[in-house]
């Protein structure tokens, strides 16, 4: 009798204790939403949110926060980025699953998983050493005169970044996708490229779409790497040459004086939210595309 | 029939040159690091705190920042460890038949997952101020933690995932009670599957920067109290790097070099686990046998088949 109260007591404290810490994870996000949106009141009383979004001026001292150049340049980026990996990444997909051999797959998985675990602040180490020097090169050659840290390096290094995540996503989706669809469409006569390219690509598309998104959002909130090689210059940026300074460059780059005045930690706390809501927007679009997939 | 030919044959080289793009980073990436890195790397850069005038290219080494990342990613690991265990075991033991509440939690996780790490940095910033502490290693701990829990628990949750389900069903029959089954019965079944879930963390944890940016501060000693600043490694690369003489910028490159080591040292320990792992469930046939039939439920009719086959041997 005193045993089993003992144990029905061990019991219940531990399950209140796995409980507690589910509901802790559970509030998470919420408290990251109210506490960011609590901070940058300040600035939401004293401005209105269009002025705040598509003003240009940024003179912190002034009271002026535009972030419109900021969001513009986070912008370019993560296109820049999207636009060089997802081909690269749909190809490379459609090869390791369909055309090469399977202990080939196996080598690659390795490769992969390494290139998600590199720290950001390595590749960025590597686009200040490699792709930085390489973008000046070229923009020579066009004639213009740049110093090569520009939205471009900073798209070619986001883009080698997400990389590894687009890919083990659509290595995923390929692989779930079931044989006989294929064997029928081969059955019917079709060569194997007709194949792959009117029936796994169509069966896949909304999971490449969803990848997509999630590249997107993994870019949009890159920190380091993009910070060491995107130029930080707080202007509009006309084309990919141009030098940019995206969302998180910005609050990386001035958490040191944001404590002396209230309206600039209120306006980077701002940025902080507004990354927040971009990058979940995309992540629930793109994973409610992905469960109504059903293969994942 | 010859283009249909011809446009495959060149989609073919497409793909095998996007696939050779792909390994010509990762070596290329490595091979920078290693030659950039490789000559200023020595004893000294490895045991040595910085020296006075070390920013200028003078004495000193990195201990620092490798002591202080160990510290904080340890630290951030064993706490996220005591909130993602007990939240991965809650969902497959407790909820297990509560399939759309689950998913709902594996769906929230996910989300969670894709937060960058700069606004976990924000977020942090802001628990710091509130409750009244200064950049420290205690600040930064709670940050990378908050960063890494959804991380860790959607690993051990796939781990978890696997163990048969004819196993909780025979240690509820036993008549033990829902946490002994939990912790008794389920964790012991995949501790080496656990290691490797953390091994993975503990390796994002060392390599973020954008997190601890804010709350974990710099410092040229190592800490010797939670409450006191600390340096890390990324910081240190990023430092080091946007300096303008080469002898420091040299140094950036070979604590880059420790980084990607002690993180490849991190990687290759948890598959070395994972791999033996596997080949403990292969001897322990029961579990071979309860594992299949709960998968086979998703798998197709062929696929079923397939495993039937392999079940031979």
């Amino acid at each position: 009798m005193n045993c089993s109260f003992y144990r029905s007591l061990r019991n219940n404290i531990s399950s209140a204790w796995m409980l507690s810490c589910l509901l802790f994870v559970m509030t998470i996000p919420l408290l990251i939403g109210i506490g960011l949106f609590l901070k940058s009141s300040l600035l939401l009383e004293n401005n209105s949110i269009l002025t705040l979004l598509f003003s240009k001026t940024w003179k912190p001292l002034n009271q002026n926060f535009g972030f419109y150049p900021f969001i513009i340049s986070s912008i370019w980026v993560t296109l820049t980025a999207i636009v060089i990996a997802a081909p690269i990444c749909l190809l490379t997909a459609i090869y390791l699953t369909q055309y090469s051999k399977k202990y080939f797959l196996k080598i690659m998985h390795p490769v992969i998983d390494i290139l998600a675990g590199i720290p950001s602040v390595v590749y960025g180490v590597c686009g200040v050493l490699i792709i930085v020097p390489f973008i000046s090169e070229i923009a020579t050659i066009f004639g213009k005169h740049s110093s090569g840290y520009t939205i471009l390096s900073g798209g070619i290094v986001l883009s080698i970044m997400i990389t590894p995540f687009i890919l083990n996503i659509l290595i995923e989706i390929f692989k779930n996708i079931p044989d006989e669809l294929q064997e029928a469409s081969l059955s019917l006569g079709a060569t194997k490229w007709e194949t792959i390219k009117f029936v796994l690509i169509k069966k896949a598309s909304p999971g490449i779409i969803s990848s997509i998104g999630l590249g997107i959002s993994r870019a949009f909130g890159e920190t380091m790497a993009v910070l060491m090689v995107v130029g930080n210059v707080a202007k509009i940026p006309n084309n990919v040459l141009d030098p940019g300074y995206p969302l998180p460059a910005l609050i990386a780059n001035n958490y040191g004086e944001m404590l002396s005045i209230p309206m600039y930690d209120s306006a980077l706390m701002f940025s902080a939210l507004i990354l927040f809501v971009v990058v979940l927007f995309f992540n629930i679009i793109s994973r409610l595309i992905i469960t109504k997939l059903e293969i994942y | 029939m010859m283009t249909k030919k011809t446009e495959e044959k060149i989609f073919k080289v497409l793909m095998i040159l996007s696939t050779s793009i792909i390994i010509c980073c990762l070596l290329l990436i490595m091979g920078t690091v290693l030659i950039k890195g490789l000559p200023t790397l020595s004893i000294e850069m490895l045991t040595e705190v910085p020296q006075g005038g070390y920013y200028f290219g003078k004495g000193g080494g990195i201990l620092n920042a490798i002591v202080g990342s160990l510290y904080l990613s340890l630290g951030a690991t064993f706490l996220a460890f005591l909130i993602a265990l007990p939240v991965s075991l809650y969902m497959n033991v407790y909820l297990i038949n509560k399939n759309k509440l689950l998913n709902l939690i594996r769906y929230l996780l996910d989300l969670l997952w894709g937060v960058p790490s700069i606004v976990y940095g924000a977020f942090g910033f802001i628990i710091m101020v509130y409750f009244g502490l200064r950049t420290s290693l205690l600040a930064g701990i709670i940050t990378v933690a908050l960063f890494i829990i959804p991380i860790m628990i959607r690993a051990m949750d796939e781990v978890f995932k696997t163990v048969p389900r004819g196993l909780i069903e025979a240690a509820f029959s036993l008549g033990s009670t829902k946490s002994e089954t939990a912790f008794k019965v389920f964790f012991k079944q995949v501790v080496p599957s656990v290691v490797t879930a953390v091994l993975l963390s503990f390796g994002r944890a060392i390599g973020d920067a954008a997190s601890i940016l804010f709350t974990a501060g710099y410092t040229d000693s190592i800490p010797t109290s939670l409450l006191e600043p600390t340096a890390t490694l990324p910081l240190a690369v990023f430092f080091q790097l946007s300096s303008p003489i080469p002898e420091v910028q040299n140094r950036a490159y070979a604590s880059a070099l420790v980084l990607i080591l002690i993180i490849l040292i991190i990687s290759v320990l948890a598959r070395i686990i994972a791999n033996k792992n596997n080949i403990k469930t292969v001897v322990n046939k029961r579990f071979i046998y309860y594992k299949n039939i709960r998968n086979n439920y998703n798998l197709s009719y062929k696929k079923r088949a397939k495993t039937k086959n392999k079940l031979k041997y």
